[in-house]
């Protein structure tokens, strides 16, 4: 193929990385809005952070095509996988610990089941008065 | 390539509308940061279309820059999440900030009435003297 056909190629596969990204990010806001409690929203806000960004930088770097923003990019695209992670943990422990969590959603708890066989195992009583850390 | 660009821009508006509008909602915190990292995160998605519309690579560092704010907000918001009382993580009516706003100066007023009983009034809104202080 020539340059031309290439060009093209790499314009339309850029299109469809940037409309999946996209519309990762608005499926991102409808979950956000629609979702009943913490850890659902925040299930439906991960989808843009690592997925949606690394199709819409992939459709950039395929516009871009120059060699030094495409190496910016992928260090956008290793921090953002980097940092999420960590973000989500702070988040979710934090409204675990502060009772965000509905536990009537969960099909399965073992945070909740672990804690309690730790309580039985140290105290020989289950521990069944005020908020556990 | 006009089209595309502004199905993704219609796209990436109403999910970050979307959010904000969780993220006034609420109703604790953490929801509010997860709204807020969505509204970060759509926004590098539209700085990047950006970028791809004009094939401006200048921006790219702006990437960068965006992607560690929204990091370093959403964890210190986390760190400092703390169980709220019932009804704190919501924006207040304008009656109930009037009606608090009446409580606080009645408060004043009963202790200013309190203060000028037992000393001359003129320094009751500086704090007053100091505790056994010696006066001459």
């Amino acid at each position: 193929m020539t340059q031309d056909q290439w060009t093209t190629v790499a314009d339309v596969a850029s299109a469809v990385c940037l409309l999946g990204g996209a519309f990762l990010a608005f499926a991102a806001g409808v979950g956000v809005l629609r979702f009943p409690d913490l850890l659902a929203r925040m299930h439906a806000g991960t989808k843009p952070q690592v997925l949606g960004l690394a199709l819409v930088l992939i459709g950039l770097a395929l516009r871009l095509r120059s060699g030094g923003a495409v190496w910016a990019l992928v260090l956008v695209a290793v921090f953002q996988m980097l940092t999420a992670p960590v973000a989500a943990h702070m988040v979710g422990r934090a409204g675990y610990r502060t009772g965000k969590v509905r536990s009537d959603l969960l099909v399965v708890d073992e945070l909740t089941q672990d804690q309690e066989r730790a309580q039985v195992r140290d105290h020989g009583r289950p521990d069944d008065d005020g908020p556990r850390d | 390539m006009t089209a595309v660009v502004v199905v993704c821009g219609v796209l990436l508006t109403v999910g970050a509308v979307l959010a904000v509008i969780r993220a006034e909602k609420g109703p604790s915190m953490l929801d509010r940061t997860i709204a807020l990292d969505i509204v970060v995160t759509t926004m590098i998605a539209a700085v990047a279309l950006y970028a791809a519309i004009e094939r401006r690579t200048d921006v790219v560092p702006v990437l960068v820059v965006l992607s560690l704010v929204g990091f370093v907000g959403s964890v210190t918001i986390a760190r400092f999440a703390a169980v709220e009382p019932e009804g704190e993580g919501r924006v207040r009516t304008r009656e109930e900030i009037a009606a608090e706003a009446e409580r606080m100066r009645a408060e004043d007023e009963a202790e200013g009435s309190r203060r000028t009983g037992r000393r001359e009034g003129y320094d009751e809104h500086h704090g007053g003297g100091a505790e056994g202080e010696v006066r001459s």
